[in-house]
């Protein structure tokens, strides 16, 4: 069992929450993930690690309330147990391997959607401790729902905001604010690294493609074990089936079948949907009288 | 007498209601019928059944005690040599092992050996707690690490501990039990009565089991040795590595591997709606390949609501699978469709599938292995119907423990190098066995090669002194 030492509201539906799990902590590297089991029933859930201190032992994750186990999950309170804790899996960010010259002589933005800015935060953050300050663009649907921009701020070189709604920040979606930044702003970069949603992530990589920009995507496919075990998240990588758990989740995102992977993650959407109106039902009080919640 | 009776028949489910739901097939012996069956053993003075049992369970001794009514004492002379009977006794391919040697087999019907094990087996579970702490030698002090839960894992584990180790495993899954967990389906291996039950036994010999731990991620091999104290490690991490046949389509909507479908149903319980995690499974199911894994997943589609059929390239004398299972899965109404390859798989405009694209084999001549080899019949192709498509082709060893620890030697297939004795790799300290040397094998090889290890382990570290 891993004890929640602490939850923190951040925007509207997205918690944060620090989990006690030692030997994930000692291990972690940015850009792994981790799977999390609630309870005896539970399903295993994929999230990517937002932050992690080997000395404390825990790691954090920041969680969407986007369906039944992200819901049951952001209802517990620290001091609540967690069945399960696994990771932390897949491979680490690619630069994590690189040697300190070629690291200090990258330019590296980082484009992260919604709730894609936490995964976000431990990757600028090892840079900026290894003497590298990346730029991000954090984008959101509006200013309420930004996260992470303090945070991120105390790491980063340049931070800038991108609101669908021009609450706060740039006007737009984060792909023209990244045309404006190259375009019109006069800045360089060797390599972009987005995390978001799947949407996103293409329409990143199709806008860095025009600029020549090597772009490193992190993908959040569906996921049972997480180890390679089963193949639930294969993605077509350069027309190579690779599993996202033990290959990826990062890969070069001008080589990723987006528009498979996204129908892919679709798979069990119904499913899903279904379960969880069933079990809305159940909790107040209802019986499917044909007998559909058995 | 041994003559005069037939081999004691093993009731079983109705085929009708069994596919309606996941409960054990088969309801194993009642106590007089497996006494009946023991009479008929003729107690050969060297034993063909013992020699052709992986583990060499002293098999007419065993037999001796049940027909006696001394249950204790014929699980006592089991537990010598097998740490999980009422699994064992489940689901080995007895007909090519213990029972394919028994003499009576010559003439007439072998002695179901498997069935007695599993009788032996569940009568233990049932009466553990009158039987504990026989044979827990004082600890030794020296402390061995484990990898994987599995029966390799388990069986050189509860080996160790007998020995007086200290010894903990390490499972990456969130239940001990590797594919006796997440790949066998409870109708022919209950978990909560059966593996469970076993598990906690191999705990109440001392064994420590910690989950979610993915060796290689989690912590390494040398992290395990340099900083938590372990002397020596055994691999028994399986092979979990699904096979996909790259044929164009594999990618679609309701295409998944075996693993992926039984671990759904199996591990995360998705047969049972108050589980939170879903299964697709769609009106027909197709599921390519002819071992047990096949078996396992074509029988829990077919429970789960599906038309489900078997794709096989070869004939039905080369299927792999333990013939009980095909048995009863032909009982239950599952289709097979032999000689036939997939090329394709066929999907809809939104990206699901619709059918699968086959062509006819024929059997050519024997290849290296002697098994004849299919061979395409050109312009033969043919269109099955159907909207789950479940590849069961074979496993192969997960490649994270080999690439995170230095001088761990594998073959081209993944496959540890390990010695035949002892399970000896590359590495001093280092041992494995199962399906990490193997390759997918059966239960009791692991098992087998689990215990051997636990006695390669035992000389390599009495010899550090």
């Amino acid at each position: 069992m891993f004890k929640i030492l602490s939850k923190e509201l951040l925007a509207p539906n997205i918690y944060r929450m620090d989990i006690e799990a030692p030997r994930v902590a000692q291990s972690a590297k940015p850009g792994q993930f981790i799977i999390l089991r609630l309870d005896e029933k539970g399903e295993r859930v994929p999230l990517t690690i937002a932050d992690y201190d080997a000395a404390k032992g825990s790691v954090t994750i920041v969680i969407q309330t986007v369906g039944y186990s992200t819901g049951k999950l952001c209802e517990l309170n620290p001091g609540d147990m967690i069945a399960d804790f696994a990771g932390p899996l897949g491979q680490p960010s690619e630069f994590v391997h690189d040697s300190p010259g070629e690291l200090s002589r990258k330019r590296i933005l980082f484009v992260a959607g919604g709730v894609g800015t936490a995964p976000v935060y431990p990757q600028v953050k090892w840079l900026s401790e290894h003497g590298i300050k990346a730029d991000v663009i954090i984008g959101a649907k509006n200013k309420d729902t930004l996260i992470f921009v303090n945070e991120m701020e105390a790491v980063a070189g340049n931070v800038y905001v991108a609101t669908d709604d021009g609450s706060a920040g740039y006007k737009g979606l984060v792909t023209a604010l990244l045309c404006d930044l190259i375009d019109n702003q006069g800045k360089h970069y060797d390599e972009v690294i987005a995390i978001g949603p799947m949407i996103m992530m293409k329409f990143v990589a199709q806008t860095t493609l025009k600029y020549g920009i090597k772009t490193i995507v992190s993908l959040n496919t569906l996921m049972v074990d997480g180890t390679g075990m089963c193949g639930a998240c294969r993605v077509t990588v350069g027309g190579k089936t690779r599993f996202t758990c033990v290959d990826g989740p990062e890969f070069d995102g001008h080589q990723v079948d987006f528009d498979e992977a996204m129908r892919r993650q679709g798979m069990y959407r119904t499913i899903e949907s279904r379960k969880a109106h069933m079990a809305e039902e159940r909790a107040q009080g209802h019986a499917c009288n044909i007998g559909l919640d058995r | 007498m041994a003559n005069k009776i037939g081999r004691v028949p093993v009731r079983e489910q109705d085929p009708q209601v069994r596919v309606t739901n996941f409960e054990e097939v088969c309801y194993g012996y009642s106590l007089e019928e497996a006494q009946l069956e023991a009479s008929r053993c003729l107690h050969c003075r060297k034993p063909r059944c013992v020699d052709h049992c992986p583990v060499s369970v002293q098999i007419p001794q065993f037999i001796a005690e049940l027909a006696a009514g001394d249950l204790a004492a014929a699980a006592a002379v089991i537990a010598q040599d097998s740490s999980l009977p009422s699994v064992c006794g489940r689901v080995c391919p007895q007909e090519s092992q213990c029972e394919g040697a028994c003499i009576l087999g010559i003439k007439g019907e072998p002695v179901a050996i498997g069935k007695m094990e599993r009788f032996v087996g569940d009568w233990a579970l049932e009466h553990a707690d009158e039987m504990q702490a026989a044979d827990r030698t004082a600890p030794n002090g020296h402390k061995v690490a484990v990898i994987g839960s599995g029966p390799a894992g388990l069986a050189c584990a509860s080996d160790l501990a007998k020995m007086g180790y200290q010894v903990t495993i390490f499972e990456a899954l969130h239940k001990p039990g590797g594919v006796l967990e997440y790949g066998i389906p409870e109708f022919r291996l209950p978990k909560s009565r059966v593996v469970a039950r076993e598990i906690d036994n191999v705990r109440k010999l001392g064994v420590k089991i910690e989950t979610d731990v993915i060796v290689g991620r989690t912590v390494t091999i040398d992290e395990l040795l340099d900083r938590e104290g372990y002397e020596a490690v055994f691999v028994g991490s399986g092979a979990g590595l699904p096979r996909f046949m790259n044929i164009p389509g594999e990618n679609l909507n309701g295409v998944q591997s075996a693993n992926e479908f039984l671990t759904r149903v199996n591990l995360m319980k998705a047969y049972d709606n108050s589980y939170d995690t879903p299964v697709y499974v769609g009106q027909r199911v197709v599921v390519v390949g002819g071992g047990n894994v096949a078996m396992d997943a074509v029988r829990t589609a077919a429970r789960l609501g599906a038309l489900s059929s078997i794709v096989y390239r070869r004939s039905e004398a080369e299927l792999p699978a333990r013939v009980e299972e095909v048995h009863h899965a032909k009982q239950e109404g599952i289709e097979f469709r032999m000689l036939s390859n997939p090329v394709e798989i066929l999907g809809d405009e939104k990206g699901w599938v619709r059918a699968i694209r086959c062509i006819r084999m024929e059997l050519g001549e024997p290849d290296a292995s002697g098994r004849r080899s299919p061979v395409e019949i050109p312009g033969s192709e043919f269109e099955l119907p159907c909207d789950v498509v479940i590849m069961a082709l074979g496993t192969s060893p997960n490649p994270l423990i080999v690439s995170t620890t230095e001088g761990l030697e594998a073959t081209k297939r993944g496959c540890l190098v390990a010695d035949e004795a002892y399970g000896a790799t590359t590495r001093a300290g280092i041992f494995a066995g199962g399906d990490a040397v193997t390759g997918a094998a059966t239960v009791i090889l692991a098992m087998g090669a689990g215990r051997k290890a636990a006695e390669g382990i035992d000389r390599y570290i009495r010899a550090k002194g």
